[in-house]
This record gives C-alpha cells, sequence and structure tokens, in this order.
C-alpha cells in the first residue's frame, strides 16, 4: 500500500465544526475518505454534515476506532489540539494550520517524545497542504483531481508548487503514489528525511519527487541519508533562486539565515548525493518521465 | 519582526541584564540633553535602524563634548544609512541612542537562535566577540560554545555556568554572567523572539558585565500573544512597498528587477521568480496572494505590485486548487477594471476550469497576454517587459 494514508483509514477532524473544517470535511469525504467523526470542545453530540462531533479528541477515538486527524483549529490552540491527538493514541495527524508560534511547534516536538517510538505519532505539517493517496484517500487542502493514481511519491513544502508538479507529471500520464506535503514552517513534525523513508519503504513507490526551498537544514539532511539509504531514484527541486538572503519568503521558514540555506548551495549538495535535479519549475514532467524511462531499460 | 537596540536593551534590562547609561533623541537638541542628564565626559551617538554592522556606515560615533554630540545627531538624522545588511536603499536614521562610553577589558559574543536542526534554542557564546558571528566562525570556530535548551523544563542554571567557564571568565563573574544568561533565555521565551544578539557584551575595567549592542527579532506568528512587542514596531525600517502590502494583509517582499508578480502559494510564488531568472529577466517582487485568490485580493494585490514604480510588467500565476479558473479570471477582470493597469500583464492560469478561465480572459477585450504553460507565462513576461522598456527609451 501507498504511505500514511488508504481508503480504509478513519479519520477524525479536528476543527470540524469551524468554516475551514466543515468545508474540507465535505470535500475529503467526497474525495473517498473515511472521515469518521470531528472534534470541537463543547459540541459534543451534535453532528454535522452527518458526521458525528466529540468533545474530546480521546472520545472520538473511543466511539469511532479513529487512527488518523486533521487539524484545522486556528493557530492559537493548534499546538493543543496536536497534542491532545498525541495523547488519544492517533496514529497519523495532519496539520494543516498556518501561524502556529515557533515556541509552541516547540513544545508539540518535546511532548510527542514522551511516547515509545512504536506509539508515537507521526505529525505532517503544520502550515501544509496534506497528504493524498490519489483514487483512494485525501487528509488536505489539495484538489484530488489534478493527481493520476501511480507510482510516484511526492514530498514537498509548498502547496501550489506540489499541485504544479503533479498535474505537469499528469499530462504525461504519469501518476502518483502518495503526496505529501510537509508544511512551510521552521519547525515540522515530519522531516524530508522522514517520508523519503517511507517511500524507500513503499512496494507501491518507484521513484520519489521532492520539492524544497530556500531555508533550514533538512534537504540537506535528506541528500546525506539518500545517499547512503535510497536505492530508488530521488528527482529535486529547489525553489528560491532569487530570494535574498535574510528575507521571509512567505513561508515562515523560507529564509536563508546560515551557510547552505540558499537554493545555490542546496542545489549543489543534492547533485553531490547523486540527487536528480529538476533544472526548472516547468521541466517537472520531463524529468520525472526521463528517470522513470531510464529505470525501465535497467529492469 | 525586529526591534531598534535601545529597545532590546530596554527589556533586557529588566531581566538582569546590566546596560550602559543612555537615553533616546529625535533632534540634535535632545541629543546634547541626554548627555548631561547621562553624565561624564565621553558619550556615543548611535543610529537606531534595524541592521547591525552600523559603524561602518557612519552609524556609530564617539563624541567628547555635546556640541559633538549635536553635530554627529545633526549629520546622522533624517539620512538614509546603507549597510551590507539594509540593502542598497537603505534605512532611515530618526532616532538616536546616546550612551555613556565604558573602558573594555574584553568583548563577548553571546547569541540565542532557533536552532532547526535541533528544534530548540541554542545559545551560542564565544570569547572573541566585537565581530560578527559568520567572521568568528570563520577565524576561530574553536572560540564557539554552543548548548541547547530541552524545551520541557527550560534553561538549566548549569547551562548558564558551563557557558560562563566555557568563555574563561575569572571567578568574580560567573554569577553575573551566568544571571545574564539566564536573563537573556527568559526574555527569549517569554517574548516569542526567534533571534537575540549581544554582541559585545563586555568585561568592563571595573569587572562587570554589561550589553554594550543588542539586537532582536520577533516570531511573527506569536504577536497575537506579544501586544507589548507589537508596539515596538517600526514602519519606517521596513520597505514602503512592503508596509503598503503587509497593512493589506499580503504576503509580499520586495525586490530589484521591474517584473511584478501575483502569485498564489509561496512555493509557486518562488518557482515562478526563478522561472523568470531562468528567462532572462528579474523579479520585482515576491508576492503570494494565498489559497483564495477572491476578486478583493486580486485587486489589493495590483495596487501592492504597481505601487512599485520600477515594474514595467506584471505576470499572474494562480493555480486554481480549491477555487475555479474561471472566478480567478473574473477576478483578475474585476480587478484591472477597478485598479486601471497600465503595464503589459501576462496571466497564467492552472487547475480547475482552467480552459473556461482562459476563455474568459481571451474574450475580455482586455489586451492580457494569456500563457498555458509556466514556461511560457515567464517568457512571454520577460519579452513584454523588454518591449515596455524599449518604447520607453524611444
Amino acid at each position: 500500500m501507498s504511505v500514511l494514508l488508504n481508503r480504509n483509514t478513519r479519520v477524525i477532524v479536528q476543527g470540524l465544526t469551524g468554516k475551514i473544517g466543515s468545508f474540507h470535511a465535505e470535500d475529503m469525504k467526497r474525495y473517498g475518505t473515511n472521515v469518521v467523526g470531528g472534534v470541537t470542545p463543547g459540541k459534543g453530540g451534535q453532528s454535522q454534515q452527518g458526521i458525528p462531533v466529540f468533545n474530546t479528541v480521546k472520545g472520538a477515538v473511543r466511539e469511532t476506532g479513529a487512527e488518523a486527524s486533521i487539524v484545522f483549529v486556528p493557530p492559537p490552540f493548534a499546538a493543543d489540539s496536536i497534542m491532545e491527538a498525541a495523547d488519544a493514541g492517533i496514529k497519523l495527524c495532519v496539520c494543516i494550520t498556518d501561524g502556529i508560534p515557533s515556541q509552541d511547534m516547540m513544545r508539540v516536538k518535546r511532548y510527542m517524545l514522551r511516547y515509545r517510538r512504536e506509539d508515537r505519532m507521526t505529525l505532517i505539517g503544520p502550515n501544509c497542504a496534506g497528504v493524498i493517496t490519489p483514487g483512494q484517500a485525501l487528509m488536505g487542502i489539495m484538489p484530488g483531481s489534478i493527481y493520476l493514481p501511480g507510482r510516484v511519491g511526492i514530498v514537498g513544502r509548498s502547496g501550489t508548487l506540489g499541485y504544479e508538479a503533479a498535474s505537469q507529471m499528469k499530462s504525461l500520464g504519469i501518476g502518483v503514489s502518495t503526496s505529501v506535503g510537509i508544511g512551510g514552517d521552521p519547525i515540522n513534525g515530519s522531516s524530508f528525511k522522514d517520508i523519503l523513508e517511507l517511500f524507500e519503504n513503499d512496494d507501491e513507490t518507484d521513484a520519489v519527487v521532492m520539492i524544497g526551498e530556500i531555508g533550514g537544514p533538512q534537504e540537506a539532511e535528506a541528500a546525506e541519508w539518500a545517499k547512503t539509504n535510497m536505492k530508488k531514484p530521488l528527482i529535486a527541486y529547489i525553489a528560491g533562486l532569487s530570494a535574498p538572503k535574510g528575507k521571509r519568503m512567505g513561508h515562515a521558514g523560507a529564509i536563508i539565515s546560515a551557510f547552505g540555506e540558499s537554493a545555490q548551495e542546496k542545489v549543489e549538495i543534492l547533485r553531490d548525493a547523486g540527487v536528480t535535479i529538476v533544472q526548472t519549475p516547468a521541466s517537472f514532467g520531463p524529468t520525472v518521465a526521463g528517470v522513470l524511462a531510464e529505470q525501465r531499460k535497467a529492469a | 519582526m525586529d526591534i531598534h537596540e535601545y529597545q532590546a536593551k530596554e527589556l533586557l534590562s529588566r531581566h538582569s541584564v546590566h546596560i550602559p547609561r543612555g537615553g533616546l533623541a529625535y533632534s540634535p537638541e535632545q541629543a546634547a540633553y541626554r548627555t548631561r542628564e547621562i553624565g561624564g565626559d565621553k558619550w556615543v551617538v548611535k543610529a537606531q535602524i534595524h541592521s547591525g554592522a552600523r559603524g561602518k556606515a557612519g552609524g556609530i560615533r564617539i563624541c567628547k563634548s555635546d556640541k559633538e554630540v549635536s553635530d554627529a545627531a545633526e549629520a546622522m538624522l533624517g539620512r538614509k544609512l546603507v549597510t551590507h545588511q539594509t540593502g542598497p536603499r537603505g534605512k532611515l536614521v530618526s532616532r538616536l541612542y546616546i550612551e555613556e562610553t565604558v573602558d573594555i577589558r574584553q568583548e563577548i559574543y553571546l547569541g540565542f537562535v532557533l536552532d532547526r536542526k535541533a528544534e530548540r534554542v541554542m545559545i551560542v557564546a564565544s570569547a572573541s566577540g566585537g565581530m560578527e558571528i559568520e567572521e568568528i566562525a570563520e577565524r576561530q570556530p574553536d572560540s564557539i560554545i554552543r548548548a541547547i535548551v530541552d524545551p520541557g523544563v527550560g534553561m538549566q542554571q548549569f547551562q548558564a555556568r558551563e557557558i560562563a567557564f566555557g568563555l574563561g571568565l575569572e571567578n568574580s563573574l560567573i554569577g553575573k554572567a551566568t544571571d545574564t544568561i539566564m536573563g537573556c533565555y527568559q526574555v527569549f521565551r517569554d517574548y516569542d523572539a526567534s533571534m537575540l544578539e549581544i554582541n559585545p557584551l563586555v568585561v568592563t575595567r571595573e569587572g562587570n558585565l554589561m550589553a554594550l549592542d543588542a539586537k532582536m527579532s520577533f516570531d511573527e506568528n506569536a504577536l497575537f500573544r506579544r501586544p507589548e512587542i507589537s508596539e515596538l514596531r517600526d514602519k519606517s525600517q521596513e520597505d514602503p512597498r512592503e508596509t503598503f502590502a503587509s497593512d493589506r494583509g499580503l504576503s509580499y517582499v520586495g525586490l530589484e528587477g521591474n517584473i511584478g508578480c501575483i502569485i498564489n502559494g509561496a512555493g509557486l510564488a518562488m518557482a515562478t521568480m526563478d522561472m523568470i531568472k531562468i528567462a532572462g529577466g528579474e523579479p520585482a517582487n515576491f508576492l503570494d496572494i494565498g489559497g483564495g485568490a477572491s476578486p478583493e485580493r486580486v485587486a489589493k494585490a495590483f495596487r501592492a505590485v504597481l505601487a512599485d514604480k520600477n515594474v514595467e510588467t506584471i505576470l499572474v500565476n494562480i493555480f486554481a486548487g480549491i477555487n475555479r479558473c474561471d472566478w480567478v479570471a473574473e477576478g483578475v477582470l474585476k480587478a484591472i477594471h477597478e485598479v486601471g493597469v497600465n503595464v503589459p500583464l501576462v496571466v497564467r492560469l492552472a487547475g480547475t476550469n482552467v480552459e473556461e478561465g482562459r476563455r474568459i480572459l481571451s474574450a475580455s477585450g482586455q489586451s492580457i497576454i494569456v500563457a498555458d504553460t509556466l514556461a511560457e507565462a515567464a517568457e512571454k513576461a520577460v519579452a513584454a517587459m523588454r518591449q515596455s522598456v524599449l518604447k520607453k527609451a524611444s
């Protein structure tokens, strides 16, 4: 099976009764996601679009057997919601919320270490587009129609740039096993390396596209890991060639503040690790097609 | 969000960090008056701008009389200082900080950052203060001491003590240094800072420890719960284009090129700018209008981009996910009508209902250059920009 999410995954929506939560819950259900419940403190016992609402995540897990949760809670309360999910035994939490303070995320990550590795929740995001396993299930805000089911994994920080890549691939008939948005914040739940590991061990993924950007050490860390551990082809693009040093480019984490954090430097590091570089954001499709063709030839 | 040196010092001095006596001045007269208030016979006049490296740019002067202080103030106030951190446009000096001088025995570097690898607060210290941390890392890498704080329990006394001993301070200063480091951490944590730098922290001839300079930045995502920090924002230190956009809720960064960009999503915005560069142009800005791309937001974005007089062409690139291209196209037309766009406009739409969106743009009778792909959009924008520049020159 694809990574993280499939059509059987039982999903709850934290912040279901809000405007954004209810809109996307509907959209996810329509796509085929097994949405079994929602959580809004104080609204337990009600139902929203036919989805039962619970006061606490523990309550929702007890009643529905939910194993995954998507968070649409506003920034001041989002960190608390993630920790609540971790403590309730949720295995996968996708946090869409943009604008969570860094110190809150530091606390979240520290809190998650309380649990033994095998009980620990996987957190995707925050400030991300979510996860989609095309043709099966969607936990996020991406438009399902641009993804063709297939065997290439995508992991990226940005939402719309990920759509650009997926639609370029779709136009060449290349499908996606799972696409994971890890988000644009400086401190996030899962890193590029974490997701690459999942794809490397997934029988339904043949190659991986990684879409990085300026700022932070995660692309370099992923390159180092891939160099010694990854057998499947890795294809990467880094956004932000024209970004000046010290300026935040939209994402809280997209800022060049140290050596090795510019697009040029990251491309160098990836190339040195043997990663295929997507030269321009207009060539995701052809580059992936080329790598897949070589893979077939070799096989 | 950055704050001024005097503001950072004021915050720190409330938490066991010692600072020299000083006062703020908005005029040469006030600067001269501060010297009498502070006392002594030697003062430093420091331009308050959001940038380091002020000294080399003429923003820090040592003066020996109130006349000299007032002359230095006269020379600095109202001027733009250009340092290697401000960009070529420089930053306006409208406030000065007048401070007593101290006799320095040793200069120390002390910094607090949010380390993205450890995902925790990291303290960086070096006994070779006075130069920038990059320079220390290059010249004296062995002098750098690091410590990481467990956010579960916060910084511990022993960590501060280890740093103090690591800096080679004499026994009589260890207690003071520990208090200073703990105080800094408390300020960093309690006010949601993202960066705090004291460079230099000095040992004075009298055996005191004092912060001669202080720089602080704050996590913008946390400002909702730090009203006392939000109040310290000084818009005169921002690029006016960025202030205009941020007042309208847009994420905008001003650059030096002439192709204005309006894009949804930060990653796609950066990628589109890259594509412009690859096609031989230079972007005038980064602008993410967010997921929705409603007509109101598109109109605001046009205004923000056109506020930059260098803009010769605008490139709109919207990947419609949740919304639909036909709505976005109508939004673009409405915005053009409302704002009045007087430079060539290239629009690339992708995603849901893209055919209908392109049809609406082509049928509008407006002179919109429609592009199908990202590459085509960038090439057409660069071509339109060149023509527009040529036309102006002839």
